[in-house]
């Protein structure tokens, strides 16, 4: 009898939130998942029975189109530069954190956290005058160290990496905490065995720490490659994409199809290619995150 | 000994320089807000404003009517901080505490639909909305507020700390499941509640992609969708859109430095998976 009421009660518990995220999130997901294999369309929108099942097509139309492919490859060169210099940058702090009777580093912490917290548009929109080629923060200070300045958001060469930098300094605090509780988890007498073995700094670093924070330094690994898979916001305020869309993200490129020229057909298939890429990068995560449990 | 000093003076150094490049930014962020546009379009701008001027708040609030914005984005972050608490406290302690058919498998469920990002949704929460007539609306805005996966996930994790014998002690004195829940675990849910609050009021008031596709009309924006869309149409003029991002990262950088312990809980317990 009180088993049951008990059955009972878990499911009221969660009943409205799971009604919620059937309604809200798995429904559409896979209403997505339908509409990437239709010609939704604003034909479609004004009248559901202009609405045919067309197969695999708007994918064929996809891979034909150049600009989806200029879009897929700026997403690639932003996670793969981006990935490894936000997680060097985020290490390298957290190890310094990490240093014992290093004073002030509370204070440290949370300054350098501070970037992480803004509001990431408004944080575009002051970025987005600090790259200004002509009187930006950032070519004043080159300029004082001899340097020139570059035409950061204007050269198709430079607004990458002008992202780049951007997104280095927005997001770095994150990793930078949870490896920080990652490295103060690891025994000082790990350090001090391979020291008295004859281990050098570079030697501790890679048989002591890096596997002893290998599941952490996994999962912001993978969270900071997908947030650059995700990036939207930031070319959205600062390069609108360009210049000659140098800057047009995955995302970007889906919005645009969906949301200014209506073609949800197209559009539902670049969320589904997104989705496929970031399945690909969860897969990668499970493996070695058990491999390296105690 | 002499090595373990100068490495953390070291250490020092790097924190140091590093907290320079990341406080630099908002630094000027603060400084060109006061700027008269003497200063701001000159060709090198100066690091302190020449004369401390308040024109650019006023030109804000006055002819941008900021003032709506900030209302709005209150309202929202509010609303959705309630809604957030309301539909997964009670789903998280149920996955942590209580025992139904089917649990399990649920639950490794909603963990796999974490891959899902939820801009897959996107579009046809966009139709959904346009039928509901929540377009245009607050309401339109909040949908995916409600209920989220990684705010029951993090209520679980919480939850799963509670003793059984207190929850035990309660029904064998008579107590009903909604009655525990209320008088026992919702108290000591306590700090979890507060930590899920931050977040989603944070995330709320950060929020841009679902937004900017919801609310067309500019009396309904929040303050992002207000100054992206001053950082595009009044790409010129610096020292307003830097007031416009002082007005909108102030909070939120309060929010932090006042409650950074229950913030930062949130951060980690996140980190943990399952």
């Amino acid at each position: 009898m009180n088993k049951r009421l008990t059955l009972q009660a878990g499911w009221v518990f969660i009943a409205p939130s799971l009604f919620v995220l059937m309604v809200f999130f798995f429904g559409p997901v896979f209403l997505a998942l339908i509409m990437s294999f239709s010609d939704f369309d604003i034909y479609s929108l004004a009248d559901i029975d202009n609405l045919r099942w067309i197969g695999l097509d708007n994918y064929f139309k996809l891979v034909q189109t150049p600009l989806f492919w200029k879009a897929l490859g700026n997403t690639f060169y932003l996670a793969i530069f981006g990935t490894p210099l936000s997680i060097a940058v985020s290490l390298g702090l957290a190890m310094a954190l990490n240093v014992k009777n290093a004073p002030f580093k509370g204070f440290f912490r949370i300054v350098l956290f501070t970037p992480y917290v803004t509001t990431l548009v408004a944080a575009a929109a002051v970025w987005h005058f600090i790259l200004d080629t002509r009187s930006g923060l950032l070519n004043q200070g080159l300029r004082l160290l001899g340097l020139e300045g570059l035409d950061w958001l204007g050269d198709p060469h430079y607004s990458l990496p002008a992202i780049i930098l951007f997104s280095i300094w927005k997001s770095f605090g994150y990793n930078m905490l949870i490896l920080l509780a990652a490295l103060q988890k690891i025994p000082d007498e790990l350090y001090e065995a391979a020291t008295l073995d004859g281990a050098n700094a570079w030697q501790r670093l890679l048989h002591v720490t890096l596997p002893g924070i290998m599941p952490s330094f996994w999962m912001v690994s993978l969270i900071t490659l997908a947030g650059y898979f995700q990036l939207f916001a930031e070319p959205y305020v600062m390069t609108q994409g360009g210049p000659a869309q140098s800057t047009l993200t995955l995302m970007y490129f889906m919005y645009n199809e969906g949301f200014k020229w209506w073609n949800l057909g197209t559009a539902s298939a670049t969320a589904f290619v997104l989705f496929i890429m970031l399945l690909g990068i969860s897969v990668l995560s499970p493996k070695n995150e058990a491999e390296t449990k105690p | 000994m002499k090595t373990k000093m100068q490495f953390s003076w070291f250490s020092t150094a790097i924190l140091c320089f590093a907290s320079f490049l990341a406080l630099a930014p908002l630094f000027w962020m603060v400084s060109v807000s006061f700027m008269g546009p003497e200063d701001t379009n000159s060709l090198t701008p100066p690091i302190l404003p020449s004369k401390v001027t308040f024109e650019n708040y006023a030109v804000l609030f006055e002819q941008q009517s900021m003032g709506r914005y900030v209302l709005n984005s209150l309202i929202i972050s509010t609303c959705a901080t309630f809604l957030a608490l309301s539909f997964n406290i009670t789903a998280g302690y149920a996955f942590a505490k209580l025992r139904f058919t089917g649990k399990e498998k649920l639950f490794q469920g909603l963990l796999m639909a974490l891959v899902i990002p939820g801009q897959l949704s996107m579009f046809p929460l966009f139709f959904m909305a346009k039928n509901m007539g929540l377009l245009n609306s607050f309401g339109g805005v909040l949908i995916p507020f409600m209920a989220s996966l990684f705010g029951i996930l993090m209520v679980r994790q919480y939850a799963l700390s509670i003793p059984n014998e207190m929850l035990e002690a309660a029904r064998v004195d008579g107590a009903s499941e909604y009655q525990v829940f209320w008088h026992i675990v919702l108290p000591n849910l306590t700090p979890i509640m507060v930590t899920l609050a931050i977040f989603t009021f944070l995330g709320a008031w950060n929020d841009f992609l679902w937004p900017l596709i919801v609310l067309s009309d500019d009396k309904f924006y929040t303050l992002p969708l207000a100054l992206a869309g001053l950082s595009r149409e009044h790409v010129q003029d610096h020292g307003l859109i830097m007031a416009g991002a002082m007005v909108t990262i102030v909070p939120v950088l309060l929010i932090f430095l006042i409650l950074q312990r229950q913030y930062v809980r949130g951060l980690l317990a996140g980190s943990v998976k399952g």
